[in-house]
């Protein structure tokens, strides 16, 4: 379906990342939005906050970032599209909930506007040290999407994408910012909302008698009951069967959790989503994501203009990985260099792809900074001089 | 950011400005609408870039801007072109970035500056100008006024669109006065010529 106009603020604008972050989940219907405002996040709910009003949206200032992740799972289960925003000491906070949303199949975003870590870090510098956390942050078996956007217009666009996937999969999409991004500000175009496409819930045709929460009806994700509709109604962290309660068993557990997770990793290319450029005769590819992709592009530059075929992967959707992609890859590139604002979690990853088929470089930095172009320019010589 | 990097090397087409001043001067928002004059009201690209941090209440902060023909994607300053100091703090801080061959523009009753040959040098009594005005608040709008009319990066109708659509509502008329103000000194004291945008490529440059 078409976006509700009421939440398109269309136009060419002049925004940071935060702010066009917020227009997109409003474009994207968002109309509960629960929060601790933290650094570098905070102008995402400001900017909520200051228009929900004129849409019919509601935001709470809440406790906690505990209480702010419960409070979009309860908001998610009237059928309203949540999220909530934080950055990573208020993420870490998240995960008990973020499970359980995980668990009981809870569509919403959660935004995490990355900084340096660990603990309180660097409040108002750079990180993307939260990459993996994302993906394992929360006990047990569990998968969840992740995108990252390295502009302004994608902070918007992304966002937009980000509610869509989390209404298709049931599941908690993580949108990992860092604060580059989210205090950048640049021109930023809002389509007509005739022209953004948007997934409502997916609620359930069948009857009231009939219905059973978990049951699935030829499809790996259920469908939806609205709490209030008067369905029968019930779900918990707890392992539970077709009707939504617990069930101590192997089997059960068997049958709930594997399908929590074959339903992302069974997407396969479905939810790849990359940016590719240059790797067809490219002998280094470069891996990047965030605000590292555009520091990366330079490099690239460069490193072309002094001889070296170099391409480039840019990861839009990170979890799941586009592990063909990758794979496929490394039978033919002489090596992967992946610079990132940490000291090693995306490369990690790469490595296992390549499994000792091309080394992999990574580009390490503990974040506050973006990386010197150079310093990746110098990663992608020696893997072309090691591959020579 | 590394120690070694060369930093002659420069990007045809490409502008890189630092404002700076102290908190409370208005150095982002005079950064935002300069942006925004670029990005939004004329035919170019252009990314803002604020230092966030506990140091921007009160003492130096500053803002960064990329300006471009086409599009950005290293974000960030090396050496800027046009260094605008609305404080002493911020222009003792910046200045050794300003290219050999950089304009500076600066608050001349709050900044005095070491001159260096080559480089471009404007001073505008931007506070004093805001006061006139009836508001020191203004003054990073007389700054920007100024700037347009030093720098002509953009047509002048750009930035003042752009100074409308970035202040608060109520404050256009005084706003706008401001911009003029300083426009209008730019153009009586000014004779100097203004930077040149169009140099030529330097060779083995990114583009």
């Amino acid at each position: 379906m078409k976006a509700d106009p009421a939440g398109v603020l269309t136009g060419a604008h002049y925004l940071d990342g935060d702010f066009a972050c917020g227009e997109g989940a409003m474009a994207a219907g968002c109309r509960f939005v629960a929060g601790y405002p933290i650094t570098p996040s905070t102008e995402v709910v400001e900017r909520i906050s200051r228009r929900f009003p004129t849409m019919g949206g509601t935001f709470i200032q809440m406790e906690d970032e505990l209480a702010s992740m419960a409070a979009v799972v309860g908001g998610s289960w009237t059928g309203t599209k949540s999220m909530t925003v934080t950055s990573g000491p208020g993420f870490s906070l998240m995960m008990e909930n973020i499970g359980l949303a995980a668990m009981m199949e809870t569509p919403c975003v959660v935004v995490n506007v990355q900084r340096g870590g660990p603990s309180t870090g660097l409040p108002t510098m750079v990180g993307q040290a939260d990459m993996m956390q994302a993906r394992w942050g929360s006990h047990g078996d569990y998968e969840v999407i992740a995108l990252s956007p390295q502009s302004p217009q994608e902070a918007f666009d992304l966002t937009v994408e980000a509610f869509n996937l989390s209404e298709i999969y049931r599941v908690p999409v993580m949108f990992m910012m860092d604060e580059c991004v989210g205090h950048m500000t640049e021109r930023v175009v809002i389509p007509e909302a005739d022209e953004i496409e948007v997934v409502p819930r997916r609620l359930t045709e069948q009857s009231k008698e009939e219905f059973l929460p978990y049951r699935l009806n030829g499809h790996l994700v259920p469908e939806f009951a609205r709490a209030g509709d008067g369905y029968r109604f019930h779900t918990t962290g707890l392992t539970h069967d077709e009707r939504g309660y617990p069930l101590m068993s192997a089997d059960c557990q068997e049958a709930c959790v594997h399908r929590l997770v074959d339903k992302i990793r069974g997407a396969g290319d479905d939810l790849t989503h990359i940016e590719e450029d240059g790797t067809d005769d490219a002998e280094v590819v470069v891996i990047s994501y965030g605000i590292t992709a555009r520091v990366a592009r330079m490099a690239i530059t460069m490193a072309r203009e002094r001889g070296v075929p170099t391409g480039s992967v840019r990861l839009i959707v990170v979890w799941p990985f586009p592990e063909r992609v990758i794979t496929e890859l490394a039978g033919r590139v002489a090596g992967f260099v992946v610079p990132e604002l940490n000291y090693g979690q995306i490369s990690l990853e790469v490595e296992r792809l390549a499994a000792g088929r091309c080394p992999v470089w990574h580009v390490g930095h503990g974040g506050g900074t973006v990386h010197d172009p150079e310093a990746i320019l110098e990663k992608i010589l020696e893997a072309a001089k090691v591959a020579a | 950011m590394g120690k070694e990097r060369d930093q002659s090397e420069r990007t045809p087409g490409r502008i890189e400005i630092r404002i700076t001043g102290f908190g409370g001067q208005g150095v982002v928002l005079a950064g935002h609408i300069i942006g925004c004059a670029c990005a939004i009201h004329a035919d170019k690209q252009a990314t803002l870039i604020q230092s966030f941090g506990p140091e921007a209440r009160g003492s130096a902060c500053s803002a960064t801007l990329a300006v471009s023909d086409g599009e950005i994607f290293y974000p960030y300053i090396r050496r800027n072109d046009i260094f605008v100091a609305m404080s002493s703090e911020g222009y003792e801080k910046y200045h050794h970035e300003l290219r050999d061959d950089g304009m500076l523009i600066y608050e001349q009753d709050l900044v005095h500056p070491t001159f260096k040959p080559g480089q471009k040098a404007a001073g505008v009594p931007s506070t004093r100008i805001a006061e006139s005005l009836g508001r020191a608040i203004v003054q990073n709008i007389v700054m920007v006024g100024f700037f347009a009319g030093v720098t002509r990066l953009v047509p002048e109708e750009a930035m003042r669109e752009a100074v409308l659509g970035s202040v608060p509502a109520g404050t256009e008329e005084l706003n706008l006065k401001a911009f003029s103000a300083g426009l209008d000194y730019a153009r009586r004291e000014i004779t100097t010529p203004t930077l040149d945008l169009k140099r030529p490529p330097a060779e083995g440059v990114p583009a």
